[in-house]
């Protein structure tokens, strides 16, 4: 069976799926289930003191999913470390991913705070996912420095553009040791596609299911595309060619 | 005593535990991590800890996120 398999804990789906910007927790619920995702991901935050709202985690059978805490808001490795602590003392396996964006705007991630993070989150007995630019350098420090995973960007959170970066991604994939989940920036099943017919192991995908304007239909898009795109990395893929190669046979037409 | 929460002051009994605040605020202990003095206490200590005049707390859940 075509197992993802992360710090030796398999999982069937090959697609992630984040919890926020739902309209309610039920939404969200409804559609985790219909992305068929075993892993979400979650964020921390202060508690709102003056407001009994609904836990999300009411709705997040832990049974059934694996919790992903991230480090979303952290801007420096030290904020970051402390949010992944926090996340594992409120019940949380130690696993996380990490996301360390100084810059609000891009929301691109900071190279030398995340290797620094995890270096310390490693040591930690995490098991650390790390959110990064598609620098097949910093893929390979990561690696080394113990990283589960490693998470390049197709394009910055929330865009929608799809793989922006798709030639550092390959040079990525091509050398990892570890499993490569393409996270960020995919707006379309087809960019989803797109990042398993390159041979990721993986995609995360969150607002362009839940800004969806059906967004059970949407992550079932999604879960459809990330099987179509792996089966076809499976099967092999033609070669691109620049001359035509006829499908039909050449010979025996009713001419001369 | 007054002690701050998440940035906000707050006055509460001298002999408060920190589950007891919790309670107060209508928390899940079980769903909270909690920062004492910026410590990371453990599920476990709640029952424990004794909060002190000047306290500060961080207390933090898990929201939707990607």
């Amino acid at each position: 069976m075509d197992q993802l398999i992360i710090a030796n804990r398999p999982f069937r789906s090959r697609l992630m799926v984040g919890t926020g910007k739902f309209a309610s927790n039920l939404e969200m619920a409804e559609t985790i289930a219909a992305s068929g995702a075993e892993i979400v991901t979650v964020a921390l935050r202060r508690v709102n003191i003056d407001d009994s709202h609904d836990d999300l985690l009411n709705h997040i059978d832990r049974d059934k999913y694996l919790l992903l805490p991230n480090t979303s808001g952290a801007r420096d490795a030290d904020e970051a470390i402390r949010l992944a602590r926090l996340a594992r003392a409120a019940g949380c396996e130690p696993w996380v991913k990490l996301e360390v964006t100084p810059d609000p705007y891009y929301l691109l991630p900071d190279p030398i705070e995340t290797l620094k993070a995890t270096e310390v989150l490693v040591k930690d007995g995490f098991t650390v996912l790390p959110y990064i630019n598609a620098d097949p350098v910093l893929a390979k420090h990561l690696q080394e420095a113990g990283a589960a995973t490693v998470m390049p960007l197709g394009a910055p959170i929330g865009t929608n553009k799809g793989i922006k970066t798709r030639d550092n991604i390959a040079i990525i994939i091509e050398q990892a040791s570890v499993p490569v989940v393409v996270d960020a920036g995919l707006g379309a099943p087809s960019h989803a596609a797109e990042a398993m017919e390159m041979g990721a192991d993986a995609v995360m995908v969150n607002t362009a299911i839940s800004v969806a304007g059906d967004t059970r239909m949407m992550a079932a898009a999604f879960a459809q595309a990330v099987m179509a795109g792996r089966q076809a990395y499976l099967a092999g893929l033609g070669q691109e060619q620049h001359q035509a190669s006829a499908s039909s046979p050449l010979t025996g037409f009713l001419r001369d | 005593m007054d002690i701050t929460v998440n940035g906000q002051q707050r006055t509460v009994a001298t002999t408060t535990s920190l589950a007891d605040l919790l309670a107060a605020m209508n928390l899940n202990p079980q769903r909270v991590a909690v920062e004492h003095n910026g410590t990371i206490l453990s599920q476990a200590d709640f029952a424990t800890t004794t909060l002190g005049d000047g306290d500060k707390l961080e207390i933090v859940s898990f929201v939707g996120g990607g």
